[in-house]
């Protein structure tokens, strides 16, 4: 018997699950190759400078060493920027690995040692001799932000600052209730749990296979065939599993850069693996300043808004986020003025990370809207609802849909907030402070150019695939479950392939579009499939569907069902036969409608509120309880939709009260590159999430409805935390991480 | 040197540097890359195995030092094409994400329950202390855990027979649940 068809929207477990709890998925690092040889990076000792001396002859002199790569002795490399630019990279001049002798950040890789075996390869890095020539270096964002100037644009998706509405500096001066504060926020490491590597397969023929952690495949085999002038179809690379990456796989990083250059080198296929140590070498969440400032009337009604950020980014690129432009589009003000401006360090680019920009943008605009709220004496939730506003007036737009208000009603309802006592400090347990606090989330609801291929056999096998990843999110079982639902069939008998280009191109993953962009692709060529299925089931010789129309019949069970008697029913398998057809083959590319979508903007968004139990004697943070209410449109998974909320509210955690990576700016350096010493969240710090899907309808976002949920649980977290460490101690701490040396 | 040792049941004989690191020996030599490396300094725990019953980060364990001892890695926790209930409950209660910690995590649950059948929370938190998990905000592993313990606390056969469990539990959903071999 043929197992029930899945729908979209139901809650079935991941598809890769049982790969990944017997040890059978298969990661970057996991490729075997023959004579495959492993490489070791040697990274820069200073922030900034030139490299004086670079002695390897110790390295080479280790027996099982084949070569260290240097700038000395590098091959060829494109000449132009455009070369080395990515879909993912900022405005300017994209780091060159080895290209020149020059420091422009501390841990810059400055040689790769290739050997035999692993240790071989560690031992001989250690022999290799650097000297530098340094020159004075600035790490220090605070320091430069006098400098800071306005930011290139260029980068995918960027959206620079709205023009200012209304006069809000004056409207703010005339206020009857104002605030006006300035938040800070460390540099942050995404930290997957799998580090970056890359296993490069020389074929005998000179072609690579390239095995990489990568949110893009594609991206890789662009940047990889300019960088080393090699014909896309002589590159071929693939990354069936991809252990977390949360946007540090964005952007091709260095490994992939190292290992190809070894391989091309050395004719013989090559592994590099980055350390802990080096992840924090590339990309992160860049140190940003902002100031908010709010008026509002004496009712609360906001009359004025100001955001101004200075994020930081490196000397050789302009990396832009979304930081300020979130808060007049949140809330109902008629006078609004946006400042973004970037400062030139001597660190890494940043990239971006988990929900980039909104995430700080929120935390300042969220944390502003409590501070004002007490400054008024009203309850935060009825100041945000006070200001809720129906229209993007950055734009002057409707949104597509918002279901905001039910994210507030039903996320309060569940968390019992109407038994908040107003004043900080008047709820405690023991010596326990008890505070709660609220915030409100937001996140663009995207959708990318994608494309898919379909192949249904005479069995009832479906295999369909796209050239997008998964990095833990559950692409695998969301895919699966559209094409499954679109042919009526089970779970089991749909095959969903990704992470390889020879597939279909689809989008990076990222910016939460997966589902929204590949899922569109997934179902319009698997309904492509099933009006080819269709049109044999009707031409079959006496078929009971003779006379029907694609849209009376249902595909379920295996079969296409007449909808208004099932009992009429051809099987998919008999209508193929008949057909002669033993596979039926599709592929089809699908675009965001862009005109509709225009007219429109169109947003998730989220209420999330905080319970935090704050040690009167000890400072020490409890977050308690969590309740997070999200409107992102239809959910195509559930159970995967729900993890997805669950560990960006963790990350939430962790940003409020333990990610910081903490430079030494006379070194110019990140001391705690480790994981013991950046503080990523642990199980004892996590108590009761509860997570809401509030039902949202939108016809415009896709023609699945479904918004996108890999961002929206994280926004708005760390400003709830604020909140409610200021009502249960009457703290305000505006810098971010909230540890507890800054609430004794 | 010469190492004899017991991996999975299995007798393994490997010729190797004394100090190379237990995860390189599983993962490089003997193809075990079921066991993950996250840190390489014992504070992740995507790296644990049991070497002789009891957990260990492989990456601070010199393989010298595990001649005639036995090793029980992710791939050993099931058998012959069954899930223990750990891995059953893993994959329905969304325990594993990215799938990195996921091996670790495994192990550290399968010694806890092993010595206590029946962990509240506070318990199974602590017991997978060492163990970091980027993706899943831990909620669902805790859940995961407490399943297992409830299944295999069901069915003392289970216990002593992880191999049955994939046939007497695994028919629920079948048809969810699939390898995946892209």
């Amino acid at each position: 018997m043929r197992g029930e068809a899945t729908r979209i929207g139901d809650g079935i477990n991941r598809v890769d699950g049982r790969a990944k709890v017997t040890g059978q998925a298969k990661y970057a690092a996991e490729f075997e190759a023959e004579g495959l040889l492993h490489g070791w990076v040697v990274s820069s000792g200073v922030a900034k400078g030139k490299i004086a001396t670079l002695d390897t002859s110790a390295a080479l002199a280790v027996e099982g060493v084949v070569h260290v790569l240097t700038h000395e002795n590098r091959p060829r490399l494109a000449w132009f920027d455009k070369s080395y630019r990515d879909e993912d990279a900022p405005a300017g001049s994209p780091f060159r690995p080895l290209y020149d002798d020059a420091i422009v950040y501390s841990g810059q890789p400055v040689a790769l040692v290739v050997a035999t075996t692993l240790e071989i390869a560690r031992h001989a890095a250690s022999l290799v001799r650097v000297t530098y020539k340094t020159e004075e270096h600035e790490t220090d964002l605070a320091a430069r932000r006098e400098k800071a100037r306005k930011a290139r644009p260029g980068k995918g998706g960027y959206e620079p600052p709205p023009k200012p509405r209304g006069n809000a500096d004056e409207a703010l001066a005339k206020a009857a209730v104002k605030v006006d504060a300035a938040y800070e926020s460390p540099a942050e490491h995404h930290n997957p749990m799998e580090m970056h590597a890359t296993t490069v397969v020389h074929e005998p023929d000179g072609a690579l296979t390239i095995y990489d952690k990568t949110q893009g495949v594609t991206n890789t085999q662009t940047y990889v065939s300019n960088v080393f002038g090699l014909k896309p179809d002589q590159v071929r690379v693939i990354s069936p599993f991809v252990g977390g990456a949360f946007g540090s796989g964005l952007r091709p990083q260095y490994q992939v850069f190292l290992a190809v250059m070894a391989a091309q080198v050395l004719k013989r296929s090559v592994r590099v693996t980055l350390t802990r140590q080096q992840m924090f070498t590339f990309g992160y969440r860049p140190a940003t300043w902002q100031r908010v400032a709010l008026g509002a009337t004496a009712e609360g009604k906001l009359e004025a808004v100001v955001h101004e950020a200075i994020g930081e980014t490196s000397r050789f690129e302009d990396y832009v986020e979304v930081v300020v432009n979130w808060s007049g589009l949140l809330y109902q003000c008629d006078n609004a003025r946006y400042d973004y401006k970037v400062a030139e360090l001597d660190v890494y680019t940043p990239l971006d990370m988990r929900a980039p920009g909104a995430v700080l943008g929120l935390y300042a605009l969220e944390s502003a809207m409590d501070e004002l709220s007490y400054a008024l004496h009203m309850d935060p939730l009825a100041l945000r609802l006070a200001n809720y506003t129906e229209r993007d007036q950055n734009t002057d737009k409707p949104f597509s849909s918002k279901e905001l208000r039910a994210c507030y009603a039903q996320g309060a309802a569940r968390f019992g907030w109407e038994k908040r006592l107003p004043t900080p400090r008047a709820m405690r347990e023991g010596n326990k402070l008890v505070g709660w606090g609220m915030a409100t989330g937001i996140w663009e609801a995207m959708q990318q150019k994608a494309a898919a291929r379909a192949v249904l056999s005479i069995d009832g096998k479906l295999v369909v695939g796209s050239g997008t990843s998964d990095i833990g999110t559950g692409t695998y079982t969301a895919m699966t479950q559209i094409a499954a639902s679109i042919l009526g069939l089970p779970i089991a008998d749909v095959t969903f392939k990704l992470g390889d280009t020879t597939l279909p191109p689809a989008p990076l993953q990222g910016g939460s579009w997966t589902v929204a962009s590949v899922g569109t692709a997934v179902k319009a060529v698997c309904e492509a499939v099933r009006e080819q299925v269709f049109k044999l089931a009707k031409k079959m010789k006496g078929s009971p569907l003779a006379q029907a129309s694609l849209d009376e019949v249902i595909f379920a069970g295996g079969e296409v069902r007449l909808a208004r008697d099932p009992a009429q029913a051809v099987s998919i398998a008999a209508a193929m036969r008949a057909g002669e057809a033993f596979t039926l083959e599709e592929e089809t590319s699908t675009l965001p409608q862009l005109q509709e979508q225009a007219k429109y903007t169109r947003a998730t968004h989220s209420a999330v509120f905080v319970e935090v139990k704050v040690d009167e004697d000890l400072g020490k943070v409890e977050v308690t309880r969590v309740v997070s209410a999200i409107a992102g449109g239809r959910i195509v998974s559930a159970k995967t939709a729900r993890s997805q909320i669950l560990g960006a509210v963790v990350w939430g955690i962790g940003m409020a009260l333990e990610e910081e990576t903490l430079m030494d700016h006379d070194l110019g350096r990140f001391m705690n590159h480790n994981l013991a010493e950046y503080h990523v969240p642990v199980n004892a710090d996590v108590r009761d999430i509860e997570v809401i899907f509030v039902p949202e309808e939108d016809e415009v976002v896709n023609p699945l409805g479904a918004k996108g949920l890999g961002e929206i649980g994280i926004v708005g977290v760390a400003a709830a935390i604020a909140n409610a460490v200021f009502h249960a101690t009457g703290k305000r701490v505006r810098d971010l991480p909230i540890t507890l040396d800054k609430l004794l | 040197m010469k190492i004899s040792f017991k991996v999975n049941g299995a007798a393994r004989e490997l010729d190797a540097p004394p100090l190379q690191r237990l995860l390189d020996a599983l993962r490089l030599v003997l193809g075990l890359t079921g066991t993950k490396e996250g840190c390489a300094e014992g504070e992740c725990g995507a790296c644990t195995v049991l070497l002789d019953g009891e957990p260990v980060n492989a990456c601070l364990v010199p393989v010298g030092q595990c001649q005639g001892r036995e090793i029980t890695t992710v791939e050993g926790l099931g058998a012959a094409g069954h899930l223990s209930p750990l891995q059953r409950c893993f994959i329905d209660h969304g325990g594993a994400q990215c799938g990195i910690c996921t091996p670790g995590v495994l192990i550290s649950a399968e010694h806890l329950l092993r010595r206590n059948p029946d962990p509240d929370d506070d318990a199974i938190r602590e017991a997978l202390a060492g163990n970091l998990c980027r993706c899943t905000g831990y909620q669902r592993i805790i859940e995961s855990v407490r399943a297992a313990a409830v299944l295999r606390r069901a069915d003392a056969r289970d216990v002593g027979d992880p191999r049955d469990v994939g046939d007497a539990r695994g028919a629920r959903d079948v048809s969810h649940d699939r390898q995946e071999a892209p």
